[in-house]
């Protein structure tokens, strides 16, 4: 049974405004000609290959469903069901749950729809990512491990076949549990690395060819010489550089996919659960807050923005006001402030959350609003000062002078003439909002620490620095995966901003 | 030896001295197509000690590269890729950069249009020519004493006064924005002289300027060269400053050299087509009753190989043969008189700068009949000269606008800047009246008030028993529809993001004129086909347009709510002369046809000449003088006018009068002179004039000036 969370719902409203955003673009050609040259550059494409993996990753992740429960401890229920009523099943259902599902928290249990033998839901919420990752959901170990490791990280007492106890570093559960002879690691490791390398290359292959068929198909053209255009990168839009991004990405994951079926390619935390899997998770997390957060602060910086430089006087004093006042307040203690306030809010009110991940959810959108508050004021004075700028402009004058309203004015000469900067700054904005929560989360104030985001890994992670040896890879996977979207996002911001930018701009 | 030709007196330079040299120069722009632009095509043309030569042309003829190139100064992706510049039988295409250093602002200095950009708005003006002064400046052979040690300082406030700075030792001092614009420009050439140049290249140094300042500028580069006898490049778009200041000039068309002849020669008559265009083009009173005549076309672009004449396209003498023949380069002999070939056969003829050359098939067999086409009249007659009977459309009366000026923490008002002050007008239907006078004098700001898009501070416009100035913001948008609008730059004046069909239905949507889509866009058509854009213009973006063609969309408009007066706002100002041409034609078209009224603000006067029936000057906020355009043209009365009418250079020799010399600039109009406005610059002031505003002096039914020294009556 689909579950929409609050942020999904947002995530599917902000896709949607992206795809009617897309649509508006294409008519109009000031604002697809920009968008045209994105394309054309070789490092916004690259960027953009890498960001879809990102976007795609946290989709997957924003598709959220109640797993239905297995059918077969529910026969003797029906079967009961049937003689005392649908009172009973209720009643019945909570004891017999543990038995089927073990993660799923006890105390609560959708029931099903009271008529009839139904399938019925676990109260458990998982997305599709889930589904996918599910054997590095599940698989735990006790404590922490290495990445690559067979054995634990720690020693343990372990009771020898003969009765004596020796402290030693057990072997792991799971991670390398099919090695007979952990020695061996190495040429296993080589082996399933290049079973990766090969089946993403296939992979690679096959979309590389379908794509090439379909471009061809479009222009009219034999896929032969599209194929060898591409290869020498004489195509207009740089097919070669995407292709290659995209080979890189596809090895990688195969790879990444291939060996941590059999190993923990970025060790274990404190309680054994797979970091790997934490990272993957995070993805969602980092690009809710980076991009919800605008679009939660966007209808307040452009409506004021704009208000406040086109009516000038009053208006503009107190907007101009009320923004430098907000500006003056730090930002953490205004963040802090709201998510202490929400989170005795919810423990007041624990009875109105379904589950720990609606509370999670409810604690990650209001910090996005939180974010979105206190971020607002830059592009809200950048646009006043652009709309006291155009406000005099002699199109906006001979509007006046034909009569035209003052709202007809703003959406229709003020708002399309300023929407290259609201561009700019959206993207630009991004990365600084991903690298934000990781910093909050760390003082405590980001996400629900039960959410997996990379502050929280870092923070988990920065007591176990001062062991020795270090535990390095929570903060080097956290590190890694930020650091990648991150600094993909800075390139397609810088291409972005080149493109949209009337002064870098050698089009008109 | 350098130090030897830059001491040489002046008066050598009789000797046909050749100065500057100039042979194939080919300068080529690549990057934005993919061909290259050529912008300058083997430029040919010599300059003399002491002579001014004038390069004309319109905009994107390669001016300025020309003189870019010259600086070895072009832009990145610029070239030059053949010819020789020789300064001096120096080659300056072969000097090392750091050689070229040295010539640049040493022997060869360049002085731009815009004066404001030029200077460094963080160091006072002393310490920017003090800078010039240390790089190209001769120190004294051995600094001994205190007084030569300080040889820069010197230098600089003898340059100061060099220029006419008065004052200088304060000046010295000061930045950039407490200096008017004509100042700056005096800056600008205390700085280019600083190292004593053998050659000046002035790329249009007036025309950001007001034609009095003009002529104080224009004057002063004739005195310094006179004194110091340098020679002077003087790149420009204005014919009658080359009449009143070059000895001899080049026309450019699309990267060449077309025509080259004596001042005198060419205005007497222009041998290239497009130069005599260029003269028909121009407005004045005697045009009056015609149309102007027009280039058709515009400039062609540069990135192609050329077969024929390039103006051949635009051109009303063109044959067959000139569109696959390219034109020499032939000598052009006095009038009547067969050229002479024999005169000097052995000589190269480019050695003889001097002779009159032109770059037309019509010139290729000896001197052509006759140029001069009968101009195309273009049936625009004037509407009737006098306006008896007809009751005003528009009175203004006192107009007021001021703007606060607001200091400290609680914006305090301290003061008005009073750009307009007590200001009356009247508009008679269908006719056109002027509004005159330089920058700064609120004229701008009397249309903006009239139309209600700056809010009048007092008075009243008086408009079909409705007072303008007072309407309340519902009632004011219905009587939007008869009072538009037209602005000055027609690159800033439509939305860049909207269609063109969008932008000129705007009136007729937001008025409710033509709610109905389909109704609207014929009109909108109709409209674009009136002014001559054509219907296919409806789904194309303004920046597909040419200046002249947006000004075009831009009066379309206007005219899209059937208004009865129209507020001209200099609109052919940011325009070339042919293509301001087609646009007066179009406004004269549509005053007959419509019986439309203008208010037209400008500061060209021969445009007024050709447009208006009624001219009124501005000075300060205040009307000075008004009256018909023959009576205020012919025969000013106020000062002000006299010395306005003075300044503006006129091509005809015999119709240029002595110029009167104002004095200083125009007062802030935040804080005007007491009594009359203009005393403190009027040559003809007395004790009296300080005491209180004149009042109007009516010298005939129509005219009203207002100075105490004008005598009512006729003269």
């Amino acid at each position: 049974m689909p579950v929409v969370l609050l942020t999904d719902a947002f995530v599917f409203l902000l896709i949607a405004v992206a795809i009617g955003f897309a649509l508006y673009a294409r008519r109009h050609e000031h604002l697809s000609a920009p968008w045209r040259s994105v394309g054309r550059s070789p490092v916004g494409v690259g960027a953009l290959v890498v960001i879809t993996f990102y976007v795609a990753v946290g989709l997957l992740d924003t598709l959220h469903f109640h797993p239905r429960l297995e059918a077969v401890p529910a026969v003797p229920a029906d079967a009961e069901a049937a003689f005392i009523g649908s009172q009973a099943v209720r009643e019945a259902t909570p004891d017999r749950l543990p038995e089927s599902s073990p993660e799923a928290e006890p105390d609560a249990v959708w029931p099903a729809p009271a008529t009839g033998p139904a399938p019925r839901y676990s109260a458990q919420v998982l997305s599709l990512l889930d589904v996918l990752l599910n054997p590095l959901r599940e698989r735990q170990e006790k404590t922490f491990s290495a990445p690559f490791a067979t054995r634990s990280f720690v020693r343990e007492p372990i009771e020898q076949p003969d009765g004596s106890v020796v402290r030693d570093f057990p072997r792991l559960i799971h991670g390398g549990a099919h090695l007979a002879d952990p020695a061996k690691r190495g040429w296993d490791i080589l082996w399933r690395t290049l079973l990766g390398l090969v089946k993403g290359l296939l992979l690679w292959a096959l979309l590389a060819a379908a794509l090439v068929w379909l471009l061809a198909r479009r222009r009219g053209q034999p896929p032969r010489n599209l194929a060898r255009a591409i290869a020498h990168g004489e195509t207009e839009l740089p097919w070669r550089v995407a292709l290659l991004t995209l080979a890189l990405m596809l090895m990688l994951m195969m790879v990444a996919a291939d060996l941590s079926a059999k190993y923990y390619i970025l060790g274990t935390d404190k309680v054994g659960e797979d970091v790997f899997y934490q990272a993957l998770k995070s993805i969602r997390t980092g690009l809710v807050i980076g991009t919800l957060t605008t679009l939660v602060m966007l209808p307040a910086a452009v409506i004021l923005g704009i208000m406040a430089g086109y009516f000038r006087g009053l208006t503009d004093d107190i907007i101009q006001y009320l923004y430098t006042t907000l500006n003056s307040i730090p930002g953490v203690l205004l963040i802090a402030a709201a998510i202490l306030m929400l989170q005795v809010h919810m423990t007041n009110h624990a009875d109105q959350f379904a589950s720990l991940v609606h509370r999670a959810d409810l604690r990650l959108f209001f910090l996005c609003i939180i974010l979105g508050v206190t971020s607002w004021t830059g592009l809200c004075r950048l646009l006043r000062g652009e709309a006291l700028k155009l406000r005099e402009a002699d199109y906006v004058l001979a509007a006046t002078a034909l009569g035209v309203r003052h709202s007809t004015v703003i959406a229709r000469h003020i708002l399309p003439n300023v929407l290259h900067i609201v561009m700019i700054t959206l993207v630009l904005d991004f990365s600084g909002l991903v690298l934000a929560e990781a910093v909050l989360s760390y003082v405590n104030i980001g996400v629900d620490p039960t959410m997996n985001s990379w502050g929280n890994m870092i923070n988990s992670a920065r007591l176990e620095l001062a062991r020795d040896p270090v535990v390095w890879w929570s903060l080097a996977a956290a590190f890694g995966f930020m650091f990648t979207l991150v600094l993909a996002a800075n390139l397609f911001a810088d291409v972005v901003r080149d493109a949209f930018d009337p002064r870098l701009r050698a089009l008109r | 030896m350098n130090t030897e030709l830059k001491t040489r007196p002046a008066a050598a330079a009789a000797d046909a001295g050749l100065l500057l040299q100039v042979r194939g120069l080919t300068t080529e722009l690549t990057g934005g197509g993919p061909a290259p632009v050529r912008v300058c095509d083997a430029l040919e043309f010599d300059l003399r000690r002491g002579e001014t030569l004038a390069l004309l042309g319109e905009s994107g003829c390669g001016k300025s590269m020309t003189a870019l190139s010259l600086m070895r100064l072009l832009p990145l992706g610029g070239r030059i890729i053949a010819g020789s510049v020789q300064l001096d039988g120096v080659e300056l295409l072969e000097l090392s950069e750091r050689a070229m250093r040295r010539v640049r602002g040493g022997r060869m200095a360049m002085i731009f249009q815009e004066p404001q950009t030029s200077l460094n708005p963080v160091l006072t003006i002393g310490e920017q020519i003090a800078e010039a002064v240390r790089l190209h400046g001769r120190p004294p052979p051995s600094p001994r004493n205190r007084a030569d040690a300080d040889w820069v300082a010197t230098r600089v406030l003898e340059l100061l006064r060099a220029v006419g700075i008065p004052d200088p030792d304060r000046r010295a001092q000061e930045y950039p924005h407490q200096l008017s614009g004509g100042m700056k420009q005096r800056v600008m050439i205390a700085m280019a002289l600083a190292g004593d140049p053998q050659v000046l290249i002035a790329d249009e140094p007036t025309t950001a300027l007001d034609v009095t300042i003009q002529a104080q500028v224009l004057q002063l580069l004739r005195s310094l060269q006179q004194s110091t006898g340098m020679a002077v490049l003087l790149i420009t778009h204005d014919l009658g400053v080359v009449a009143e200041t070059a000895d001899r000039l080049a026309v450019m068309y699309a990267g060449q050299i077309v025509e080259q002849a004596a001042c005198r020669e060419f205005f007497a008559a222009p041998a290239h087509p497009y130069s005599r265009s260029l003269m028909e083009s121009l407005p004045s009173a005697q045009k009056r009753d015609a149309g102007l005549a027009v280039i058709p076309g515009r400039v062609p672009p540069l990135d192609q190989p050329f077969i024929g004449c390039r103006f051949a396209e635009r051109c009303d003498r063109a044959m067959d043969a000139c569109h696959d023949n390219l034109p020499g380069w032939y000598p052009v002999a006095a009038a009547g008189l067969p050229a002479d070939p024999q005169s000097a056969p052995a000589l190269d003829p480019l050695m003889r700068p001097a002779a009159r050359r032109v770059r037309c098939l019509l010139w290729a067999d000896g001197p052509a009949a006759t140029v001069a086409a009968p101009a195309p009249a273009i049936g625009a007659p004037s509407a009737p000269a006098t306006n008896d009977g007809a009751d005003p459309l528009l009175k203004v009366r006192a107009l007021q606008v001021h703007f606060p000026i607001q200091r400290g923490l609680f914006k305090r008002t301290v003061g008005h800047v009073k750009a307009v002050d007590g200001l009356d007008l009247t508009l008679y239907p269908g006719r056109t009246l002027a509004l005159v006078g330089e920058s700064g004098c609120g004229k701008t700001t009397v249309g903006k008030g009239l139309l209600r898009l700056e809010r009048p501070t007092g008075g009243a416009v008086h408009y079909r028993g409705l007072d303008l100035a007072r309407l309340r913001p519902g009632a004011l948008r219905r009587q939007r529809k008869d009072l538009q609008i037209i602005f000055q730059d027609p690159f800033a004046s439509m939305n860049p993001r909207m269609l063109v069909g969008d932008i000129v239905g705007e009136g007729l949507l937001a008025l409710g004129i033509e709610p109905d889509r389909i109704a609207r866009r014929r009109r909108v058509a109709a409209l674009l086909e009136q002014v001559g854009i054509g219907a296919a213009a409806m789904e194309r973006y303004p920046h597909e347009f040419s200046g002249g063609q947006r000004q075009r969309i831009c009066i379309a408009r206007a005219l899209a709510v059937e208004p009865r007066v129209i507020v001209c706002d200099e609109p052919t100002s940011a325009l070339d002369v042919s293509v301001q041409a087609q646009i007066l034609n179009l406004l004269k078209q549509l005053q007959q046809d419509l019986g439309l009224s203008y208010l037209f603000i400008t500061h060209d006067i021969s445009v007024v000449a050709y447009l208006a029936h009624e001219v009124a000057v501005m000075y300060l906020g205040r009307i000075v003088e008004q009256g018909t355009t023959d009576e205020v043209l012919d025969d000013p009365r106020h000062p002000y006018t006299r010395a306005l009418l003075s300044a503006v250079p006129v091509v005809d020799p015999d119709q240029r009068r002595g110029i009167i010399r104002l004095a200083g600039d125009m007062p802030s109009p935040a804080n005007p002179p007491a009594g009359c406005h203009f005393h403190p610059r009027c040559p003809e002031a007395g004790p009296e004039c300080a005491i209180g505003y004149p009042p109007p002096v009516t010298t005939s039914a129509t005219r009203q000036v207002r100075c105490i020294r004008v005598t009512p009556g006729p003269t």
